[in-house]
């Protein structure tokens, strides 16, 4: 019998809470970028995960993602509706807290991922298309996913390492936002004059909080108040700072130093030490978080100047190749001296980890690229995924919500 | 007769134009904030990886209605005060007007844009009559 640590189960429920308020904190930092006339469009994208995706979780969506292991790829129905999930532990998972905190924590997971996309379709995507969407990718991407890494399948088998999420979350997203903005297209007038984000105050706001959640969502990821626990926080605070000073010098290279810049550098950051933030050292971190900024600095450059693709606010550049770099750099730093459950990375005399952290990207990149690009095409031959011209004119806030930001 | 004079001018500059029209007595002024460009066409700002560039630029409105007869010491001062030599510094429109009337007393006329001792229409015409 498992028995309930009680510094153990509070800080996983206080992780819950700092990775709840993320997927708000997000809606600020998107919301801040887009124009006035989207902003409550933008900030409820967000939002209304907390809604659909809570009732998803406990009605089907755990037990898709942490039930009973079917050949490697799906959960089983043995935790529909939350059914045997409670006070007790569940030790395959968390051995000294019980699976219903758990299940709360992972949900705050599934809550933020489909948020993340969002930044992909801003200002145009029509609201009940959205809906849709999100509900059918939290379905047939997320859960799977979290699946085959943390629930008993295959990734986690051939072991793969993603500490919290650097894959499951931040790949799945980013390469399933730059399919579906090109299915959605760009926002009319891009291209031909500049969309000014109209409150970059809302956008330091937001990535303020996001870096203080993720100490919840990495830190929280270690399912334990111990020292693991410990050098997650320590690592996702230093590579979000080192990335947010390169991300500074790069800005200050370009013109002046962006403040938008910084904090953008800083999120960056934050994803590329998610699937290593229990497994490296600081001072890996330290090289992670200060790589994956130009990484993701110039993949923003490369998509909007020789691609002209709308990808509204940079997921792709941001979480996709950020959580991209992030899994192949837990490759290389991870050691076994900082977690024993973990492993030694290819710096560490394991060239075979940082292949197995390629091949899991791989498979990552192409399922959620591809099964996101199919659904996006469906959708959009369907119920259309846009809302009209008229509608996108006027904006998103009036024409999909009936109301205004600003009075 | 009546002048009405809309000088557009960089935001940072208006207190001390505002300033300057006191002192010469210009005391009545409505401001707005508005948005626009002329010939230079715009300013780069830093994104979040380069730069864009932005085509509508915040200015002030400045609207001034005065006898005619000063007008050219008024726009010397708006000129002087407003201009830093760069592209931007913005231009000023004269209009006729064709009457005025003050809402409080019903004055019409010049009697409606004279506002007491410090006022420059005042002035001119305490000087008139003494003459």
């Amino acid at each position: 019998m498992n028995t309930i640590d009680t510094g153990d189960t509070t800080w996983v429920l206080i992780s819950s809470a700092l990775v709840l308020v993320m997927t708000p904190a997000l809606g600020f930092f998107y919301g801040g970028m887009v124009r006035k006339k989207n902003i409550l469009s933008t900030l409820n994208l967000s939002f209304i995960m907390m809604a659909l995706l809570s009732i998803q979780w406990i009605l089907y969506g755990y037990t898709l993602a942490f039930g009973n292991d079917i050949a490697g790829l799906i959960g089983g129905l043995n935790f529909l509706g939350l059914n045997g999930v409670g006070a007790d532990p569940n030790p395959d998972y968390a051995a000294t807290v019980p699976h219903m905190a758990f299940m709360a924590f992972q949900m705050m997971f599934a809550i933020i991922t489909p948020a993340l996309i969002t930044g992909a379709f801003v200002e145009r995507v029509r609201f009940k298309s959205f809906l849709l969407f999100s509900l059918l990718w939290a379905t047939l991407i997320y859960d799977p996913v979290a699946h085959w890494v943390w629930g008993g399948g295959i990734l986690g088998a051939i072991g793969a390492l993603d500490f919290a999420g650097g894959a499951v979350v931040h790949i799945t997203a980013g390469f399933s936002a730059l399919a579906f903005a090109m299915v959605i297209g760009a926002r009319k007038g891009f291209g031909s004059y500049s969309f000014e984000p109209h409150n970059i105050p809302y956008s330091v706001l937001g990535a303020g909080l996001l870096w203080m959640g993720w100490f919840g969502f990495n830190g929280g990821s270690a399912l334990a108040a111990d020292g693991i626990a410990v050098n997650a926080v320590v690592t996702t605070n230093t590579a979000a700072a080192a990335a947010g000073l390169v991300w500074m010098f790069l800005s200050w290279r370009d013109n002046k130093p962006s403040v938008l810049g910084i904090v953008t550098g800083a999120v960056v950051g934050l994803v590329a030490v998610t699937p290593a933030a229990g497994f490296v050292t600081p001072l890996a971190a330290l090289v992670i978080g200060a790589t994956a900024a130009p990484v993701s600095y110039f993949t923003i450059k490369l998509v909007r100047e020789k691609f002209g693709l709308d990808e509204s606010l940079d997921v792709f550049a941001c979480h996709g190749m950020g959580g991209l770099w992030g899994a192949l750099m837990t490759g290389l730093f991870a050691s076994s001296a900082v977690n024993s459950a973990g492993a030694d990375g290819l710096l560490y005399g394991n060239p075979a980890q940082f292949g197995i952290q390629a091949l899991s990207v791989v498979i990552m990149v192409l399922f959620s690229f591809s099964v996101t690009f199919a659904l996006a095409k469906i959708l959009d031959a369907t119920i259309g995924l846009r809302v009209s011209e008229q509608e996108e004119l006027v904006g998103l806030d009036i024409s999909e919500h009936g109301e205004k930001a600003y009075a | 007769m009546t002048k009405k004079i809309e000088a557009f001018i960089r935001e940072e500059k208006l207190q001390e134009v505002k300033n300057a029209l006191h002192e010469i007595g210009i005391l009545g002024m409505n401001v707005f904030e508005v948005q626009g460009h002329g010939r230079g066409g715009g300013i780069t700002l830093a994104g979040r990886s380069g730069t864009y560039k932005v085509d509508m630029l915040p200015r002030i409105q400045l609207n001034i209605v005065l006898s005619d007869h000063n007008v050219d010491k008024t726009i010397e001062v708006i000129q002087k005060c407003a201009c830093t030599g760069n592209s931007g510094d913005g231009v000023i429109f004269i209009y006729p007007i064709e009457d005025v009337l003050r809402i409080r007393t019903g004055e019409r006329g010049r009697e409606a844009l004279m506002y007491g001792a410090g006022d420059i229409d005042s002035k001119e015409k305490q000087e008139e009559l003494a003459a």
